[in-house]
């Protein structure tokens, strides 16, 4: 009942009941109970009424967003299929040279996990930190599966002499708690060498920091464009008679119902070299047949097609503000002596910022996590982040590098969001 | 009340998948789809009654994962690359299935003498054999027309973009191929850091000059379209715009990359016996020759070339547009998934880096 005092009626009630006799309802009560039951139960029906899109939202968004970024820095893959092996790392400090004990573990862990079939599992978790070793697992197990004979080191030396690689076995430790922090390390280039010491991976593998900085940035310059194209025109819908603008305003809606794919394709046939905007060009004879212009499958085609599709969500919370506001604050501020550029400055584009402000993290937050557009049309240099999330997503099938990219992705548009919030306020946000 | 509503709606949808034989194939979708439907779902219903659903990925593997790790597997067959089927069967998430099981040639030969090499794995069964491999524009070349991998990366004597998958898989193997490397030499040369280097420099002759694909579809319609004069495809599709759809196209077989599509069963199929039933029907001679009408891959069983004729059209020979014929296996490279298991990871990164580099 700590509710109670922030209740105005439970107020009155209390005030009143201490005045006189108190207050009692038709059928006897006190009033003040009978408010505050009733007020519970209009609580309760109201969360019932919430219930159901609570339960959805954490059923089919929190639990899964959730599994999937465990996923970022959890992978049991060794641990849990080389027992012993772990335990042996556990109880040794970094740089301790296998000795007997932890060759013995090793074999029979092999020989175990050969027998469960889970050695696939194995090597492809120690294969995420040093590429070529997924085979050295999954031959040895083929050839372990059953039984091996003492001495181990020297039996296991015998299949492959990389077992005796010490940065085999400075990986194994790494990967014999199932807790890590390789899979971040990945997502920013970095690596750990023998000694366990982080430092960048070798230049031609570098490419993750290259694509998060490229994605910020073409998501601010999608947002630009999208503000300067469509500024002009949620002003005009927004100023023209309703029949008019009506007729506009399904021209912005009609691309926005279209789908996305049949959008992107559609810039594909537009822009490519044999396209209609290039042979419009040769036609006019603007540029000659031999130098027809490259506007697809590169940044350019990511920058034109994403600006397309989504400039509708700029427009949109700029016209639903810009509607609101009053025509006659701009038309006394030039009666009182201010050019348009200044009534234009002071007066109009202030009040439009919460639409602005909308539209502009909607954009920017759409165009972070793009994913099929850049796909089709971005060629080699308009790729985004997210078509790396999806290649180890459905290509490699290296989730727990996905997931890490993901949640990079999710931090850093978490980090602009406050930054946004510190120096705009989000009380300054408007939708419609 | 409430409550009784969902028990019963409950209730009856378990009912209702108890009762229908059913087995639920996951696979690609397209015109290789079509020709599972015709020549293995079909006849399969009509002889055993038991129902097949079709169920299209962009990669089946990856649902099927899905589905192992989060306990819930709704598929019954799968259709999947080989270093996929090995990957997966390695991880404990398949059926084994022994070759004993599977049904002999019509000459008797067990199938374990009868399918192609490396056909059998120790839990999946190829049904099919497919190439990667190079089409051009015949309209696009009037003075003698490319006819080899090197030509491909020929930008002087052969001018116009390129197209290539945005994969290291499908254009390492191709780059070393055109600089001179025998087919067989491929993966040895692939395994040093200086034929990755010597790849990854060939293919920077033609970088400015390529457009860059992804999915199946993609290249023959850039092809269609004439925005590239060349590009690498998958061979069913080429066959399939070259004579379902009349376009001027040529396949050249040189440097062709050959893969295998396999089905296998995951582990805790809904279905299994329905499955094995599946599985044991669509890799039978008569059914993989049948499958060769509707588009130009080639049978995983040695048995089946023999019974291969004509396309659904009734005129088109399907015998020299396999990828198993001796013209296209000439100088055709066999994909390795070991070497991919290991290498895939660190490939594609600098594959990425490469790309992103421009």
């Amino acid at each position: 009942m700590a509710n109670a005092a922030l209740d105005p009626h439970a107020a009155i009630a209390t005030t009143a009941s201490g005045l006189g006799p108190a207050l009692t309802t038709a059928d006897g009560q006190p009033l003040a109970r009978a408010l505050a039951r009733s007020q519970r139960r209009a609580r309760r029906r109201a969360f019932l009424l919430v219930l159901p899109l609570l339960a959805f939202i954490v059923i089919t968004f929190v639990v899964p967003i959730g599994q999937m970024l465990q996923r970022s820095f959890y992978n049991d893959g060794f641990s849990a299929n080389m027992p012993q092996v772990s335990a042996w790392f556990a109880a040794t400090e970094r740089g301790t040279d296998p000795d007997d004990a932890a060759w013995t573990a090793l074999a029979q862990d092999l020989v175990a996990s050969a027998d469960a079939r889970s050695i696939g599992v194995v090597g492809t978790r120690v294969n995420y930190d040093m590429p070529g070793t997924r085979s050295l697992f999954t031959a040895t197990g083929r050839q372990v599966r059953g039984g091996l004979e003492p001495p181990y080191r020297e039996a296991l030396l015998e299949i492959n002499d990389s077992w005796g690689d010490p940065r085999l076995w400075s990986v194994m430790r790494e990967a014999s708690t199932p807790v890590t922090a390789n899979f971040y390390l990945s997502a920013v280039d970095r690596t750990r060498d023998e000694d366990g010491r982080i430092q960048q991976v070798a230049e031609q593998q570098r490419i993750y920091l290259t694509l998060f900085w490229r994605t910020f940035w073409l998501s601010a310059v999608i947002t630009g464009l999208t503000f300067v194209l469509g500024f002009p025109i949620a002003h005009l819908l927004a100023t023209l008679p309703m029949r008019q603008s009506n007729l506009l305003m399904i021209l912005v809606l009609l691309p926005f119902w279209t789908s996305l794919l049949v959008r992107t394709t559609s810039w594909m046939v537009l822009l490519q070299q044999q396209g209609v905007v290039n042979d419009i060009l040769v036609w006019m004879g603007v540029i000659g047949g031999g130098q027809r212009l490259q506007m697809i499958y590169n940044q350019t085609g990511t920058i034109i097609a994403m600006t397309h599709i989504l400039l509708p969500f700029m427009i949109l919370p700029l016209y639903s503000v810009m509607r609101t506001i009053n025509p006659s604050y701009v038309r006394a501020a030039r009666s009182l002596g201010a050019t348009s550029w200044t009534a234009f400055r002071r007066v109009y584009f202030p009040q439009t910022l919460p639409g602005l402000g909308a539209g502009a993290m909607l954009v920017f937050i759409l165009a972070v996590g793009y994913y099929i557009t850049p796909a089709l049309v971005g060629g080699s240099s308009g790729q985004l982040i997210s078509n790396m999330i999806a290649q180890h997503m459905t290509g490699t099938l290296n989730w727990s590098l996905a997931a890490a990219l993901a949640a990079l992705l999710l931090g850093a548009v978490l980090v602009l969001y406050w930054l946004y919030d510190r120096l705009v306020g989000v009380d300054n946000l408007k939708l419609g | 009340m409430k409550s009784t509503l969902i028990l019963s709606t409950a209730l009856t949808g378990l009912a209702f998948a108890a009762s229908a034989q059913e087995v639920n194939v996951v696979s690609w979708g397209g015109a290789y789809e079509t020709s599972q439907v015709e020549a293995y779902n079909k006849p399969f219903t009509e002889e055993t009654g038991i129902r097949v659903n079709m169920i299209a990925a962009d990669n089946p593997a990856t649902p099927l994962r899905a589905q192992v790790e989060a306990r819930n597997v709704t598929g019954d067959v799968f259709d999947v690359e080989v270093s996929d089927a090995i990957r997966l069967c390695d991880e404990g998430a398949l059926m084994e299935i022994d070759p004993a099981d599977l049904p002999a040639a019509p000459d008797g030969t067990a199938a374990a003498d009868d399918f192609v090499p490396g056909a059998l794995l120790d839990c999946a069964v190829a049904n099919i054999v497919w190439g990667t491999v190079i089409a051009f524009n015949t309209t696009k070349f009037d003075e003698g027309a490319p006819a080899t991998a090197a030509d491909f990366f020929d930008l002087e004597a052969f001018p116009g973009q390129r197209g290539l998958p945005r994969n290291p898989k499908r254009t390492l193997y191709l780059a070393l191929i055109a600089d001179g490397v025998p087919a067989e030499e491929v993966y040895e040369v692939l395994g040093t850091d200086e034929g990755v280097d010597r790849a990854f420099a060939k293919l920077d002759t033609i970088k400015s000059q390529t457009v860059w694909w992804e999915a199946g579809a993609q290249p023959v319609q850039l092809l269609a379209d004439g925005e590239v004069v060349m590009t690498t495809a998958y061979n069913g599709r080429v066959f399939d715009a070259m004579v379902a759809e009349n376009q001027p196209f040529e396949i050249i077989w040189d440097g062709q990359y050959m893969d295998m599509d396999m089905f296998v069963i995951p582990k805790d199929a809904p279905n299994p016996e329905a499955a094995m039933e599946y599985l044991k029907f669509a890799t039978d001679t008569q059914r993989l020759a049948d499958q060769a009408r509707y588009i130009a891959y080639g049978p995983a069983r040695q048995s089946s070339a023999a019974l291969v004729g004509l396309y659904q059209d009734g005129v088109t020979e399907m015998g020299p547009h396999m990828p198993t014929s001796p013209e296209a296996l000439a100088n055709a490279v066999m994909d390795d998934p070991e070497f991919w298991a290991d290498h895939a990871a660190e490939l594609t990164e600098r594959f990425n880096s490469w790309l992103a580099s421009s």
